[in-house]
Order: structure tokens, then C-alpha cells, then sequence
């Protein structure tokens, strides 16, 4: 659905006036040579349509010849600037728009700053004041007024200005909820923020500064491709400067105005147009998905990723296990049991618990009952006990941890310790005790974990809990497969109940019994095989791999810590979008590669247009090379350099959606591509230079 | 075309094929210095080398220090045959008495030499001693030959080394390779030539008396082992004038065919080294694929224009091709061949004029020079010239995999980049560069033989034969001008050495580099596909370069002679 919705946007940004609007007039304002330069290939075109306007001038002036045609090609040289100059103000604007409303969020801010952390004694000054290791006081209301690391206190916050997402959010000092974002707003209670961040580079600048482009950097592939039409630029200078020698040994003339459009339709302007846009529309691709890069750099690494780890709870499985089956030992029946586990359960409020409770009613019909009604006692869960239950009357149930309940059962201290209501019955039976053990072992294999149920002192059964693999994940894995990408999760499980999910999931390994150092290491053995690794992580043991990692996508809702060692922050907090961004990274650099296949491609024809308009004069025989049958030498060079420019404007909705990528294997990606973009950009020039060759003789414009 | 003609092709192409996997394993041997069937003889030898010349055999060099060694090298090589040609008239083995050859021509010969070039702009017999063709010419043929394939070798463990900061010894591979390769070749294909009748003597001229009765110098000499090495080692630069053309140095079919295989054997096996080194050899089959496309379509091409002959000479009724300026003894399908095979590698040898065939059957030789001579190419040239094509054409279209580009396992990035376009880039400047400068500059325009595009042709010819360090000549230009000679000198230099220094410096980049196991998403390159795109790419970014050039000169002489106006 989102996929979806950002094509919309894509496609409809050309139409959208707030965007054009402005983009037109930044057009003409990016012609300013010192903002050229950084995109040498448009640079050059800029240097030799103002070369050639001089020489129209003069022209003009002295009255030279063919005033009419000199006109038109350095017009149509202008629009070729003035069309890559649009695309990408297009590309940015979608971006300064989203800025505009962050910095409206951004307002002053005032802090109660505390003059030491443990009153609650505060000085009120500006927010832009504070100093990093600052301790603020935020109450209701209140705007977080910079980034830090709660350290005392809990309270929902709306972060709305940040997430897009207006259900609140816990901030809580300890734990992985650490993290206070500048520009959020507490909604109840109160924390205190001890100040991480210094004026100017809190989160929500750099994302101002991010989706606007100004922290745009070029990246290492935009570099290289930069080179490579840098490169073919030169060849082409050399290739066109030694014309005028050739044609004069021959005893011709060639016009400068013609040399200009042949050098210009030859060199690769329409990825040297679009090569920007495409870079810029890639980040804001992850914007509209919510996820803030740090870098380009990191977008693109998304694409070549060879290795995803994922965490098993809230990006393979549901994130909670769910009560999948009763399992009572011989001589139980399974109502008993299940009357009995809900019984236990009812003051569970984990989520465990609940589906316990909701899978006795839904298969045995058996109601929730009113611990008030029932007059019983409730024993929470503990750490240590690692059990919760009821006791009404004389009556108890107990469930837990297998091993921990028959403990109970067996040990003759935690009788003794425990409530006098409950009846003695130190020897449990060897047989239930067995067959509990054998039930288990057969659970765990499964991939699912046992829970034991007792009541008064008799051992009912197993209550079998289950990781809930996500709907569809499987198949996303075997897409990432195709796409050549291995993914390992990670679990805190034993290496028994890992394998049993990892086997359902899909996924092509996992690690089990995870401690961070493991997943250090991990990326790190990964990584000495060459491979890049992207993973994503959200607590502040997880840092230390996030910034090992290649890409490390950091969610909102982590610690400080966390998202300041990723190299990108997943606004919503959705694991599962790592899989996303590898798409949006793929799309990025296949974008590229096919606008400048396309690009190459296309001089092709346009050496069939020119070459023989210019030298036709002087060996007549080379008009056999005017395959296109163009009308005459001055509107096949017009028509050449019409297309050139219109081309730019035609592939500007390409360059912001970006070519669709296809889990297919890179060899058939590549067949495909290659048809689309690289015959299809031989032969699309063929007949676009003649339709506009048509158009040209048409209305006599030369 | 005759089917005849296109067996003979065919089996030319077979024993080059059949000759690669031996060759190539028994390369890959030598330069992992592994031993090998003859090292029982050799190496005794070879370490008596390295004591002579101090040479650490285990330490290896990095880029730079490989790169400068080898520079130092063909300084030192530049120097001594520059003192030969200059100082000939005074040293021995000079029983035809010739003077000292004139400074620019010494420059121009000197350099042509050490850059594996052997363009001539001299008679060989009737301008060097036959000191200088031994110490001087052979000597150069054999070591710009050993260090064009040492310097392959060493990009290919750019390839296949990882995380490595060297990329092998250039004093060791350079002795290794001569030693090893070239040596032991050489003396058995000049055993050959002897058999087929080619002199291999250390006598003057021989006088004889025609059956007019005119006296007739009859010039012979150490023929056979210059041939040898001339072929193999992919010079070119015959010991007569007439090259290959000329019966004591290609008496017979058997020779010729030998001969052409020759000039392929080394280029074509140094693809199955790269196979081999990189541990797939798919990928050395795909290079030899893509070289196999443009060569036949080069063949093809020629072979079709040469049979076909020209409009106005069938008009007169000579019908049955062009054989202007083809030994009949090896007709139009051999010369056709030997032209293409001689330009594709960066050989230069010739059996028939090249300046006398057809527009597209001359055009075909030019083009393969102007793409660089990658078909095959010079001995490790021609490998090192596609590994440029092949990084970049993996960096256009390797993007639209989704990933950065990669090929065998090694990243391709911004500084590959960059020194790949530098080494493609430098081409064009000079040839087409030197051509605009000689056909507006008076002085050299009085060179040119023929009017028009034919001209034109052949001054595009002489550079782009110089610059791609072939050799071969179109003839018809007087190329012994102080301006010719010196401009073709420095074109020489920097195709040689501008293409040399990025490609090594790609070398070094590459072997410090991880190899990236293969996945599902990375972008195959043993295959039908990649081979397509790669002769794609070749053809638009070189051909493009150069298309202009050759429309004034070939594509417009063709278009003329069809129309019955020749130049």
C-alpha cells in the first residue's frame, strides 16, 4: 500500500503546482556557473550555450547568415540547462516541502533547565540556550525542547512532529525508551532530560537539513559515474574538435553553432541531467517510507547489501508468543487442563497470558471469570519463581516454566514455604513427571515453548505457547533470496526453538541465544568475507553492532545511543522496512545505470542525424548515411537537439519514481533492463529525431 | 567468399581455440612461479639471473614500485637502441656498411621498439646492421613482448589477490617470462621457419645475376629468429620492408597459417591465465567470446568487401575480387585474415598492402586499432586494454542489477573508474588529435600520396597505427619526415605508457580490495549476455569516438567507389 501511495506522489509531483511553481523559478536560478560546476557534464553544456549565444550576437550584429536556425539551437541549448536545472528543483521540492512543515514544529522553545538533577528546582531559559549535559525539567504540555536521554521520570509524548504518527509514545528513563526527541511534545506527567544534543544539530535539524538536500553529499557511486561522464565528455570534446580540421582538409567549413549541437547531443546529458534528481528522489523514496538516511552513502549500500539480520520478535514472528494448544498427560482431559491454565492466567496480563485465557474460551467455551467473583488470590509472576497462579479456598493453579513447576512440586522447601492452604503431596508421580518432560521436549523441538500447569499439587499438562511467524514473511525471504540476500535472525531462544522458527520462517540461518557481542561478531565475520550487512536494533546494547553494521537502521523508539550509531532511523519502528530499504537502495543504483545505458545508447542515432548534415556539403555521397531520410541538414541538427532536451523532461518522472526492481536474479534483471533501456534507447531516438524532424519542416521552422 | 576460404578461416580459429587451455595452464605455472615441465633446464638459469642482476626472487613490489621498475626498464632499452641505431656505422656486423640512422628516425625506431610497436618508417634491410637487428630489434622484440604480457599478469592479480598490497616482482615475471615463454617458443617456430625456407644467416647480401643479366642484391640474414619472435610477441616489424609479404620471410601457406596463429597464440591464452589466476575460467572464455564476436564480424566484414572487389574495376571486368596488392600465393581469404588478425592483435606484420584494399576492407584494420586493439591485442596489451573496456562496461550497465558494480568478486568504483576512462580517453586524443594537426599543416599534407578521403585515410591510419603500438602501415604516406617521426613517437609513448600507468594503478586498487562472494544478485559475467554488452559498449564508446573520422575517410571513399569516383 505504501509502495503505492509513493508512486502517486511520484508521478503526480510534475503535476503538482506547489512544486512546479517553484522549481521553475529555481530552474533559472541554478545557472549560476559556481552551482553548475558540481555537475560537470550540464557545466559544459551551460559553457557552450553561452559561447554560442555570444556568436549569435555577433551574428546579429554584423548580420551573418542562418540567424534564424543559430537562434533556435541556442535556445533549445538554454532549455537543455534550464530542463536539468528543473529536474532537479522537482526532485528537491518535494523534499522543501516536508521541510517547510518540519521547521514550522520547530518552534522557539522555552526549557526549564535544572540547576542540579535531583530538585526540581528550574531556571526557564530559551531552548536554543541549552548546553550539552544540561538537565531539563518537561511537564505536560511542555515541548521537549532539545535531544536527550531521559534520566528520571515516565510520560507519553506525542512525536507526531517527527513520526507522522499521532498515538502517543512511552518515554521512560532506563530501558530502551530513553530516547527524548527536540520538537516532541509530553503529553502526561513529567520527565527530566539530560541535554545530548548541541543547538543546531538536534535530530530534528539534521532532518530539516536532510529532506531540504542541503546535507546532500554525492555518493560513492555518483562519484564514479560522475568520473565516467566526465570521461566520455573529454572523448567527445576530442572527437568534435578535430572536426573543423578534417572538413578543411577535405575543403569545407563547419559552423562552430553545428559543432556545438553534434558535442552536445553526444555527450551524456540526459543522466548528466537527471544523475541528481534520481540521488535526491532515492532519499525522499525513504522519507516517504518514513525512514530518515544519515547519508546517501547509506541508501546505496542498502541496494548492495549481501547479508540481513533480523531480530526473530517483531520482524519474523508477531513479537509475542501465543497459546497454540492444550496437551494434558494421560488420564487429564483437555478441558480440565485448559479450565485449569485459564484459571492460572487471569491475572496475567502479559500478552502470553491473555492469549492463554482467549484460547480456552474460543476452544472450550470457557468463560473469564471475575476474580473478585471467584474470591481468589492472585500470584503474580516473578523473576525467581518464574510461575503465576490462584489460590481460591484451599484450591491452587499454578503455571510456568516446566522446569520451575515441578520444583515446586517436587521441592519439599517450597511446600513448606509456600501458602498452609495448600494440601501436601511431596511425590508428584514419576509418570505425569515424565510425560510432562517428553510433551515438552517435543514442543521445544517444535519450535514452541512449554508451559506447565499444576493444580493442587497434580501435574494437568502442558500449555503450548508458539511463535507466531507473520503472514507473508516467508515469502519476502525467499524474495531476498532471489535477490541474492541472506538473512540470519537472531534470537535470544535455544538453538531447538530457533531452528524449529528459522525452518518456518524461511530465513537462510540464524543465530541463537544472541548476546550483542555475538551480533558483533557476526557482522563482523560477514563483513571480513566481504560481504555488507545490514541489520536494524533499537536498544543501547545494540549500538555497538548498528554502527559495525553497513546499514543499521536505528528505531525512533530506541535509546539515543542507538540511533546515533545507525546510519538511518526508522521513524515508525518497523523492522520489517529493512527490507524495503534494501528495495529503495537496488532502485536507486538500477536507476542509474539504466538512465545511463539509456543515455549512451542514444548518440547512436544522433550521429545518424548530424554527421551527415554537416559533412553532406562537402562529400555529398554521405547523405546515404541519413538513414532517417531527415528533411535537410539544418533541421536534422535542430531535430537532434530538440530530442536531446525534450528526452530530459520526458524521463523526469523516471528519475523520481525510479525503475522498478524485480526479485528475478540479476541475470534476468539485467536481460531486462538491458532490452528497455539499452536497445530501447538505441532505437527510441530513431524515431522520436524524426517525428520532430516532421514537426520542424512542418511549421518551416528552419 | 568462397567456402574454401572460410574453411581456411575456420581452421585458423580452431588451432587458436585448441591452444589456449595448454598455453594458458602452462603460463599460469610460470607466473605463479610453479614449476614446470622445463624448469629442470631453466631454472638453473634463471637463478643465475637474478644473482647477476641482484634480484630478491621472494620480494614482491606494489603498484608503484612494479610500474616505475618497469618504466626504469624501457628507459634504459630507449637509451641503448637509440646509441645502436646512431653509433651503427662504427660497431661490427655491419658487413652491408650502413651509416648512422638520422636522430629523428632513431627516435621514432628507438621508441616504436621498446613500445612493442615496430612501426617502421625505414627499409630494414637497407637501413640496420645486422648488429642492430639482432641486439637491438629481436632484443626489443623479445622484452617489450615479455613486459606487455608481465604487466597483464599483473593487473589479472589485481584481480585475484585480496586484501593484498603487492602485485608481483616485474624483474622476476619479466625474466620468467622471456625465459620461460617466449624462449622456448621462439626457438622452436624458428626451427619451423628454417624447415619452410626462411634464411637464418649471419652473411652479407647475396649477388646474383638475373636472367637479363642484371645484377640483383639479394638481401638475407638472421631472418627466421626475428620472424619468430616478431609474430609471437605480437611486434610486427619485419626484417624486410615488405613484411610478411616477402617470400624469405612467409615462403609458404603452411608458414603463413603458423605465423597468424602465432601472432594470436599468446594474446588468446593470457584470457584463460586470467580464468585460471581469478579461479573461474567461464570468465576468461567470456573475454576470449566477446574478442571472438568483434573479430569475426572484423573478418567478415574484410574478407566480404575484398571478394567483392570495387565497382569500377568489375565494370572493367576484373571481376573476382581485389588482389591489388595481394600475394596470390595466399589470395584474398588469407590476406583478409592476416589483416584483421595483425590489427586486432597489436601486431603490425603484413602479407598483403593494406593501402590497397577496398574502403571497408581497410576500414576493418582501423577500426580494430582504433578500439584499442583489445581483439586479443598485443601479447597482455590486448588483455589489459579489454580489462579497461570490461570495468567500464560493468560500471554502465552493472548499476541496473540494483548493486554497486562488481567484477570477479572485486568492486568496481570511483578510482577504477577514473583511470579506466583516462586509459580509453588517451587514444582518441592522440590519433585523432595528430591527424587534425597533419591534415591542415602544410608540410606534412606533402607527405600524403593520394588526394581526398584516401589521403585522409592514410594519415588516420599512421596514427592510429602508432598510437595503438601495431605497426602496420596503409603505405602510401612518406612517413620519414622530421615531423612525422617525432609526432609519431610521441603518439607511440603515450598510447604505450598512458595506457599502462592507469591500468596498473588500477592493479593496486584492486588488490587491496575484499572479494565479494558471488550471490543470486550479482551480475553474471561468464555468459552469453555479458559478452554482448561488452562488445555493445565497445562498439558505441569506442566506435563512437572515431566515427566522424571514419565517415571522411573510409565510409565516403566507399560511398564514392560505388558511385565510380575513386581517390
Amino acid at each position: 500500500m505504501q509502495a503505492s501511495r509513493q508512486t502517486r506522489n511520484a508521478a503526480s509531483a510534475l503535476l503538482d503546482p506547489r512544486i512546479v511553481g517553484p522549481a521553475l523559478g529555481s530552474a533559472f536560478k541554478k545557472l549560476d556557473p559556481r552551482k553548475m560546476i558540481a555537475n560537470p557534464v550540464m557545466f559544459v553544456v551551460e559553457v557552450v550555450a553561452a559561447l554560442t549565444t555570444v556568436l549569435f550576437l555577433r551574428d546579429l550584429a554584423t548580420g551573418g547568415a542562418h540567424l534564424g536556425f543559430t537562434a533556435q539551437i541556442v535556445l533549445w541549448l538554454w532549455f537543455t540547462v534550464l530542463f536539468a536545472n528543473f529536474a532537479e528543483a522537482v526532485a528537491e521540492g518535494r523534499g522543501k516541502a516536508q521541510a517547510d512543515a518540519l521547521r514550522r514544529t520547530r518552534t522557539e522553545s522555552v526549557a526549564k533547565r535544572l540547576r542540579s538533577a535531583d530538585r526540581r528546582a528550574y531556571e526557564t531559559i530559551p531552548g536554543t540556550g541549552l548546553a550539552v549535559g544540561d538537565v531539563v525539567l518537561v511537564e505536560a504540555g511542555d515541548t521537549i525542547p532539545s535531544d536527550g536521554e531521559v534520566i528520571e521520570g515516565i510520560a507519553s509524548v506525542n512525536e507526531a512532529a517527527i513520526t507522522g504518527e499521532s498515538a502517543p509514545v512511552i518515554r521512560e528513563s532506563g530501558g530502551d525508551r530513553s530516547a527524548a526527541t527536540g520538537g516532541t511534545q509530553v503529553l502526561s506527567d513529567w520527565i527530566k532530560v539530560r541535554i545530548t544534543a548541541a543547538p543546531g544539530s538536534t535530530f530534528l535539524d539534521r532532518m530539516i537539513a536532510l529532506v531540504e538536500g542541503a546535507a546532500r553529499q554525492k555518493t560513492p557511486n555518483e562519484i564514479a559515474l560522475n568520473i565516467l561522464l566526465a570521461g566520455m565528455t573529454i572523448i567527445f570534446v576530442v572527437a568534435v574538435a578535430t572536426i573543423p580540421s578534417y572538413v578543411a582538409y577535405a575543403g569545407g567549413v563547419v559552423s562552430i553553432v553545428v559543432l556545438v549541437a553534434l558535442f552536445v547531443t553526444l555527450i551524456p546529458t540526459t543522466i548528466g541531467a537527471l544523475l541528481s534528481a534520481i540521488g535526491i528522489a532515492g532519499m525522499d523514496r525513504l522519507l516517504r517510507f518514513n525512514v530518515l538516511a544519515m547519508s546517501g552513502h547509506a541508501v546505496e549500500a542498502a541496494g548492495d547489501v549481501d547479508t540481513l539480520l533480523l531480530d526473530k520478535t517483531g520482524t519474523i514472528t508477531l513479537g509475542n508468543r501465543q497459546a497454540t494448544a492444550f496437551r494434558p498427560v494421560r488420564g487429564v482431559s483437555e478441558q480440565e487442563l485448559a479450565d485449569a491454565a485459564q484459571l492460572a492466567s487471569l491475572a496475567d496480563e502479559t500478552p502470553e497470558g491473555r492469549s492463554i485465557v482467549v484460547l480456552a474460551k474460543e476452544t472450550y467455551g470457557i468463560r473469564g471469570r471475575d476474580l473478585a467473583d471467584l474470591g481468589g488470590r492472585p500470584i503474580p509472576f516473578t523473576a525467581q519463581s518464574r510461575m503465576s497462579g490462584m489460590e481460591v479456598g484451599t484450591s491452587w493453579v499454578r503455571k510456568g516454566a516446566v522446569d520451575a513447576v515441578l520444583d515446586f512440586l517436587t521441592t519439599p522447601s517450597a511446600v513448606t514455604a509456600g501458602s498452609t492452604l495448600r494440601s501436601l503431596q511431596p511425590a508428584v508421580s514419576q509418570e505425569a513427571s515424565r510425560d510432562i518432560r517428553a510433551l515438552s521436549e517435543e514442543i521445544a523441538k517444535a519450535g514452541g515453548t512449554p508451559l506447565a500447569v499444576a493444580r493442587d499439587g497434580r501435574l494437568l499438562g502442558i500449555v503450548q505457547l508458539k511463535d507466531v511467524v507473520k503472514g507473508g514473511i516467508r515469502e519476502r525471504f525467499a524474495e531476498l533470496r532471489r535477490m541474492g540476500i541472506r538473512t540470519v535472525m537472531i534470537t535470544g531462544d535455544n538453538p531447538m526453538t530457533a531452528a524449529a522458527i528459522a525452518a518456518e520462517a524461511g530465513v537462510d540461518d540464524f543465530l541463537a541465544q544472541a548476546t550483542p557481542e555475538d551480533k558483533l561478531r557476526l557482522i563482523r565475520e560477514e563483513q571480513a568475507k566481504g560481504k555488507l550487512v545490514a541489520m536494524c536494533g533499537d536498544g543501547t546494547n545494540d549500538a555497538p553492532a548498528l554502527a559495525q553494521a553497513d546499514v543499521g537502521v536505528a528505531m525512533n523508539t530506541g535509546t539515543q545511543a542507538a540511533r546515533e550509531a545507525g546510519n538511518m532511523v526508522d521513524l515508525d519502528s518497523n523492522p520489517t522496512k529493512l527490507i524495503e530499504v534494501v528495495e529503495i537502495g537496488k532502485q536507486l543504483l538500477m536507476t542509474r545505470g539504466a538512465l545511463t545505458t539509456f543515455s549512451i545508447a542514444n548518440d547512436v542515432a544522433k550521429y545518424f542525424a548530424i554527421i551527415p548534415a554537416i559533412f553532406v556539403a562537402v562529400y555529398p555521397q554521405l547523405g546515404a548515411l541519413n538513414v532517417m531520410g531527415l528533411a535537410s541538414p539544418q533541421s536534422a541538427i535542430l531535430s537532434a537537439i530538440v530530442f536531446n532536451a525534450l528526452i530530459i523532461v520526458a524521463l523526469i518522472p523516471l528519475a523520481l519514481k525510479g525503475v522498478r526492481y524485480r526479485a528475478v536474479g540479476a541475470a534476468a534483471l539485467l536481460r531486462r533492463n538491458l532490452l528497455v533501456y539499452g536497445l530501447g534507447g538505441v532505437i527510441i531516438p530513431f524515431a522520436g529525431i524524426k517525428i520532430i524532424d516532421l514537426a520542424v519542416s512542418a511549421l518551416h521552422l528552419v | 567468399m568462397t567456402l574454401n576460404g572460410w574453411i581456411q578461416i575456420l581452421i585458423f580459429c580452431a588451432i587458436v581455440v585448441a591452444l589456449v587451455v595448454p598455453l594458458g595452464w602452462y603460463m599460469t605455472r610460470v607466473f605463479e612461479g610453479a614449476r614446470t615441465p622445463l624448469s629442470i633446464v631453466l631454472r638453473p638459469v634463471e637463478l643465475v639471473l637474478y644473482r647477476l642482476g641482484g634480484i630478491d626472487e621472494s620480494r614482491e613490489q606494489d603498484w608503484l614500485a612494479y610500474t616505475v621498475s618497469m618504466l626504469v626498464f624501457h628507459v634504459g632499452g630507449f637509451l641503448l637502441l637509440y646509441a645502436l641505431l646512431r653509433l651503427q656505422v662504427w660497431l661490427p656486423l655491419n658487413p652491408q656498411e650502413m651509416s648512422a640512422v638520422p636522430p629523428e628516425l632513431s627516435f621514432n625506431t628507438a621508441v616504436s621498439f621498446i613500445t612493442n610497436t615496430n612501426w617502421q618508417n625505414y627499409g630494414g634491410e637497407s637501413t640496420m646492421s645486422y648488429l642492430v637487428q639482432m641486439l637491438g630489434l629481436t632484443h626489443q622484440n623479445f622484452l617489450s613482448a615479455a613486459s606487455g604480457i608481465v604487466l597483464a599478469v599483473a593487473l589479472i592479480r589485481g584481480f585475484s589477490r585480496v586484501s593484498a598490497h603487492a602485485i608481483g616482482n616485474f624483474w622476476v615475471d619479466l625474466v620468467r617470462c622471456t625465459l620461460y615463454v617466449l624462449m622456448p617458443l621462439c626457438i622452436l617456430f624458428t626451427l619451423f621457419l628454417v624447415w619452410q625456407g626462411v634464411p637464418q644467416t649471419l652473411g652479407p647480401s647475396v649477388e646474383a645475376t638475373t636472367l637479363e643479366g642484371a645484377e640483383q642484391t639479394i638481401a638475407v640474414g638472421p631472418v627466421a629468429s626475428q620472424v619468430a619472435i616478431k609474430m609471437l610477441g605480437t611486434n610486427g616489424g619485419g626484417f624486410f620492408n615488405a613484411n610478411a609479404a616477402h617470400p624469405f620471410e612467409n615462403p609458404t601457406a603452411l608458414s603463413n597459417l603458423v605465423q597468424m596463429v602465432a601472432i594470436f597464440a599468446l594474446g588468446a591464452a593470457l584470457t584463460n591465465v586470467f580464468g585460471r589466476m581469478v579461479g573461474d575460467q567461464r570468465q576468461g572464455w567470456a573475454l576470449l567470446g566477446a574478442m571472438g564476436v568483434l573479430f569475426l564480424a572484423g573478418v567478415a566484414v574484410t574478407y566480404w568487401a575484398e571478394a567483392a572487389g570495387s565497382g569500377p574495376l568489375n565494370a572493367l571486368g576484373l571481376d573476382g575480387g581485389n588482389m591489388e596488392g595481394k600475394e596470390v600465393r595466399f589470395g584474398i581469404a588469407l590476406s583478409s585474415l592476416f589483416a584483421v588478425i595483425t590489427t586486432a592483435a597489436s601486431c603490425g606484420a603484413v602479407n598483403a598492402m593494406h593501402d590497397s584494399f577496398t574502403a571497408l576492407g581497410g576500414m576493418v584494420p582501423l577500426i580494430n586499432m582504433q578500439l584499442g586493439e583489445i581483439i586479443v591485442g598485443g601479447v597482455g596489451a590486448g588483455l589489459y586494454g579489454m580489462l579497461i573496456f570490461v570495468i567500464v562496461t560493468i560500471f554502465v550497465a552493472g548499476l541496473m542489477v540494483g548493486r554497486t558494480p562488481e567484477y570477479v568478486g572485486k568492486k568496481i568504483e570511483a578510482r577504477e573508474v577514473k583511470m579506466a576512462m583516462l586509459a580509453i580517453l588517451i587514444l582518441p586524443l592522440m590519433y585523432l588529435g595528430w591527424t587534425a594537426v597533419a591534415v591542415v599543416l602544410p608540410p606534412a599534407v606533402a607527405s600524403i600520396a593520394n588526394p581526398g578521403p584516401h589521403g585522409f585515410s592514410e594519415v588516420l591510419y599512421a596514427y592510429t597505427s602508432q598510437t595503438a603500438n601495431n605497426g602496420s602501415a596503409f603505405a602510401g604516406l612518406t612517413g620519414n619526415t622530421p615531423f612525422y617521426n617525432i609526432t609519431g613517437g610521441l603518439s607511440m609513448l603515450v598510447g604505450r605508457f598512458c595506457v599502462i600507468i592507469p591500468a596498473m594503478a588500477i592493479a593496486g586498487a584492486l588488490a587491496a580490495k575484499k572479494r565479494v562472494p558471488a550471490s543470486a544478485g550479482t551480475f553474471p559475467t561468464h555468459g552469453g549476455l555479458f559478452v554482448g554488452l561488452l562488445v555493445g559498449v565497445i562498439v558505441i564508446i569506442g566506435g563512437l569516438t572515431f566515427f566522424p573520422a571514419l565517415a571522411l575517410g573510409p565510409v565516403v571513399e566507399h560511398l564514392a567507389m560505388t558511385a565510380g569516383t575513386t581517390f
